[in-house]
């Protein structure tokens, strides 16, 4: 093994982000052939997926012995790529734009770009890992099918928590089928790809993707991936690797905790919102906010792409009535409100209880058109008189 | 040159030496050095009970002071050993009694501790000091109340997510009146009532107490009055935090807070009212370790609000409830953070956790000093493991755990092998690390390649053929525990190198394709190995089938032999 080419590969892969890289792999270019060699001695063969020893981020691998040129462009590339695939957004759920998305896009529909960011061995196109040639070889179809697929829907779509989702869909075949396919060796990954992109169109629901209600799909699929963990088991054992003493007290604890406050227990509190006239509901976490204008902000944010008319100050004697209500001010007086179902099955105009009442009665959020919701002012009132 | 050094002065040298493995290295350098340092050990750590009789510790080191003792293998932590499996301590104090009384300080982890040997403790070591239990079991309250009524210097008594029984309660009134050497005592652990008039008399007279840790029985208003007599704490951990923000005790609790400026180091909250952490926040500036993670009922907001102050936090334990916006907050915060924990909040809802990579990669922008990860996320990526390795380039310990054991790159939907890969890659001290996910050999390729400093690599459901365990077999040189659960491996990569297992410490292979003949092949080829076949229900009936796979298999080396000490469902070959 070339222990002084893999410490040029480290330094290579220390600056897999940056511009500089270039230079370094000018550096590496030269000993390319090198590793070839090196790397095709030591190859092993599997049943045909070709398992190499090879340095994994190949950027130095990426310098071709083809031409300059080409691996110039593959580096510059494969760098955009990856800087991008690693530039940290963090937002409101709903926030993350679209540049993103299409980046993501780029980075998985790209057969070209993927050679790039897996180790590579010069001039011989696909053969260095074993992802690369399960890609080129077995399931390239399957997996570009299902890309082409998806350009309507942004990719994030595709790939935001899709192994659980399918798994929810197709529960005792798919985990079988994994477990088979890992054991089979070669064959796992394409396996696997395969499931997915079989399953995965038909079962995806049209919805911008964002974290949140990721979650809250999950938290409702629950016992759907229970039965879907791997090894066919509808309880893996020692899976999750929590010690038994942690496990025992948490459970204990989190009762204790629920008795005493008298709360819905800790965790995420996902609700769903709806909006006349949008196309797809949202969730939102109520428990992500402590106050009716975090959510105003948060619902904004979510539903911004939806056009909100800015009618004016409409002033109708309702909300007069309820002058003090800032919420539905915040709402730019735009004629939307924000109302909530309540436990009751009542529907009530969002912002008259305290936050802490609110979130415990609090069902489904829709956000009505003004014209709607005027018939629920008084009965707001009365309720509001009724609980005091 | 060196044989003309009196003894004395070698002995003195070896006096600056505190860690067993340079005092290891040291004693086989020649015979004198040996026996010079063997007679001035005094502290000694056995990594696996089992690979040593306690008759040739004490011959060989007749002045230990200090013992560590492990015993059950580490997967037992997730219920896949047999409780009975062994690691009694017993046979180790009975020896020491007999051989060694000079012994003041016992620390065990992974073992079964009766009754019985806590009264031994208690009666055969006059100068004991110091009592460690972790994740132990098999004692009750009452071998602690002998250990409290007996134990006259005793300064540390420490309770680590041990299963205790609790009949009495009575065990914290047993300590003397003329006990005032108490320095650490955490008994967070148990679960019954202590006598709490016994404990504010003993926390008011041990004038040394720096260390505290209550159980959920010491209500908030004790709690007050305890930190009234020792704000020279430096380590509490609080029981119950459960009270009214309006009262009188909360406000007073609040007070005393204030001028309690050496905590450095928090934890418990067994029971908690988030509305009441406000009175922890005068504290937050100086601590240097902060663990929540037993205190499921503070939400991510009050989460943040907390860490947020912890300006100079170090180690953080923590459940999955902050979710990534709260760790990406906590990065922005704690810039001298070296060591995260985040556990999942709910053990037993499979399906989900609030954080995925993207609040790991936030941490490691934030965060460059991070040394020790332990993650449990419902899915993580290449590209995020490749930006947290470059970084956190000084990872010694990294510990991921997705949920479902085979997940794949949550957006590429390929196998973790290349963010793992970058990881080994980039830390070249790491000694430790757990990978999960979907991954195939070529992950154990990486760290055949690049982990040359790892020590202790756990494996659940990865790789396609021998060739994984193969590669890790013959890279990482330092390795000294190897555990595998439900994985690809059989009998070629396990009979591959027989040597190296007596390079390590011990090998678990439960879930694989290791079969029952191989086992016995390589126990038959190595005899300094106990290869110990577990086995639970039926097999045991069929006899021996050499085709047939083992479930679980552990394998150690020894230099004492097989155990006799086994039950009937282990098999020794």
């Amino acid at each position: 093994m070339n222990r002084i080419l893999g410490r040029r590969a480290i330094l290579n892969f220390i600056y897999l982000m940056s511009p500089p890289l270039l230079d370094v792999e000018g550096g590496g270019r030269g000993n390319a052939p090198l590793m070839s060699s090196s790397a095709s001695g030591d190859c092993i063969s599997q049943s045909g997926s070709g398992l190499k020893e090879c340095n994994f981020l190949g950027l130095s691998d990426c310098s071709s012995v083809d031409s300059s040129a080409v691996s110039n462009v593959c580096g510059e590339n494969k760098n955009n790529l990856n800087f991008k695939a690693t530039e940290l957004r963090l937002g409101l759920p709903g926030s993350r734009s679209p540049e993103r998305d299409s980046d993501f896009s780029l980075l998985s529909s790209g057969k070209l770009d993927e050679k790039q960011l897996f180790p590579l061995l010069p001039s011989k196109d696909g053969i260095c890992s074993l992802m690369q040639k399960s890609i080129v070889s077995g399931n390239k179809r399957g997996f570009s099918d299902t890309m082409d697929g998806f350009s309507e829907i942004k990719s994030s779509v595709f790939t935001e928590g899709k192994w659980m989702f399918n798994a929810n869909g197709s529960d005792s075949g798919t985990p079988q089928s994994v477990v088979e396919a890992k054991l089979a060796g070669n064959a796992g990954i394409n396996v696997i790809l395969t499931n997915n992109s079989s399953g995965a169109q038909p079962s995806m629901k049209k919805e911008v993707p964002t974290r949140a209600p990721k979650e809250g799909q999950n938290k409702m699929n629950g016992s759907n991936n229970n039965s879907s963990a791997p090894a066919a088991k509808a309880q893996v054992v020692g899976w999750p690797p929590i010690r038994s003493f942690r496990k025992n007290t948490l459970a204990t604890t989190s009762k204790n905790n629920e008795e005493v406050d008298g709360k819905p227990g800790p965790g995420a509190l996902f609700i769903k919102v709806s909006m006349d006239g949008a196309p797809y509901l949202r969730k939102v976490d109520l428990r992500m906010y402590s106050t009716y204008q975090e959510l105003s902000s948060a619902l904004e944010k979510m539903f911004m792409c939806f056009t909100i008319r800015k009618c004016g100050s409409q002033e109708t004697p309702d909300r007069e009535m309820l002058g003090e209500n800032k919420f539905k001010d915040l709402l730019h007086g735009s004629d939307y409100v924000l109302t909530f179902e309540d436990k009751d099955g009542d529907w009530m105009l969002v912002g008259d209880v305290p936050w802490g009442m609110f979130i415990e009665s609090c069902k489904r959020l829709k956000i009505m058109k003004g014209s709607d919701a005027i018939g629920l002012a008084p009965r707001t009132m009365e309720k509001s008189k009724n609980q005091n | 040159m060196v044989n003309y050094f009196p003894e004395e002065v070698l002995e003195h040298v070896f006096s600056f030496l505190t860690s067993h493995r340079d005092r290891n290295a040291v004693s086989l350098v020649c015979k004198s050095w040996y026996n010079v340092e063997r007679f001035s050990r005094g502290k000694v750590f056995i990594g696996n009970c089992y690979a040593i009789s306690p008759e040739r510790l004490i011959s060989r080191f007749p002045r230990v002071r200090s013992l560590t003792l492990k015993g059950k293998p580490h997967f037992a932590d997730f219920n896949l050993v047999l409780h009975d499996w062994g690691g009694y301590v017993y046979p180790w104090i009975e020896a020491m009694a007999k051989g060694c009384t000079n012994l003041e300080e016992l620390r065990l982890k992974r073992m079964l501790v009766s009754d019985a040997s806590l009264e031994l403790i208690a009666k055969s070591f006059p100068n004991f000091k110091s009592l460690v239990l972790v994740s132990c079991e098999g004692f009750t309250t009452d071998g602690l109340a002998a250990i409290a009524s007996n134990c006259r210097f005793l300064r540390e008594l420490d309770l680590q997510e041990n299963e205790v029984e609790d009949p009495r309660g009575q065990w914290l009134s047993c300590f003397p009146d003329s006990c005032t050497s108490l320095a650490s005592l955490n008994f967070a652990c148990l679960k019954g009532e202590v006598n709490l008039a016994a404990l504010e008399r003993l926390v008011a007279r041990c004038r040394n107490l720096k260390s505290l840790r209550l159980n959920h029985a010491v209500p908030p208003d004790v709690l007050q009055k305890i930190l009234a007599r020792a704000p020279q704490l430096v380590d509490l951990g609080a029981g119950s935090f459960v009270h009214d923000p309006e009262s009188e005790t909360y406000n007073k609790l609040k007070n005393v807070m204030q001028k309690c400026t050496s905590i450095r180091s928090l934890s418990g909250f067994l029971d908690v009212n988030a509305r009441c952490l406000p009175a922890i926040y005068p504290i937050c500036i100086n601590l240097s370790s902060l663990n929540l993670s037993y205190a499921p009922g503070i939400y991510s907001k009050e989460l943040v609000k907390l860490i947020r102050k912890c300006k100079k936090l170090q180690c953080l334990w923590i459940l999955d409830t902050i979710g990534d916006k709260g760790l990406s907050v906590v990065a922005s915060a704690c810039k001298e953070l070296q060591e995260l924990r985040v556990f999942k909040s709910d053990p037993n809802d499979v399906g989900n956790a609030a954080v995925t990579e993207e609040g790991l990669v936030a941490i490691s922008a934030g965060c460059p000093n991070l040394n020790s990860l332990l993650y449990f996320c419902r899915q993580m990526t290449n590209t995020a493991l490749i930006t947290v390795a470059k970084n956190c380039p000084n990872f010694i310990r990294f510990r991921l755990c997705t949920l479902d054991p085979i997940t794949p790159d949550a957006v590429t939907m390929q196998p973790l092998d290349n963010g793992f890969g970058a990881i080994v890659q980039s830390c070249k001290g790491l000694k430790r690390l757990s990978v999960s996910g979907l991954l195939t050999d070529q992950v154990f390729l990486y760290i055949g390649m690049y982990a040359e400093q790892l020590e202790m690599l756990s494996i659940a459901f990865a790789g396609n053929s021998d060739k994984g365990m193969v590669y890790v077999l013959n890279g990482c040189k330092k390795l000294k525990k190897l555990e595998i659960r439900d994985s690809p491996f059989g009998n070629m990569a396990l009979l591959a190198d027989t040597g190296k297992y007596e390079t390590m410490r011990s090998l678990w292979m439960s879930s694989c394709k290791v079969t029952f003949g191989a086992c016995k092949s390589l126990a038959e080829k190595m005899p300094r190995l106990n290869v110990e076949i577990i086995n639970e229900g039926d097999e045991m009936e069929g006899g021996s089938d050499d085709r047939q796979n083992v479930e679980k298999m552990y394998l150690y080396r020894t230099l004492v032999g097989p155990r006799k000490d086994a039950p009937d469902s282990v098999w020794t070959l």
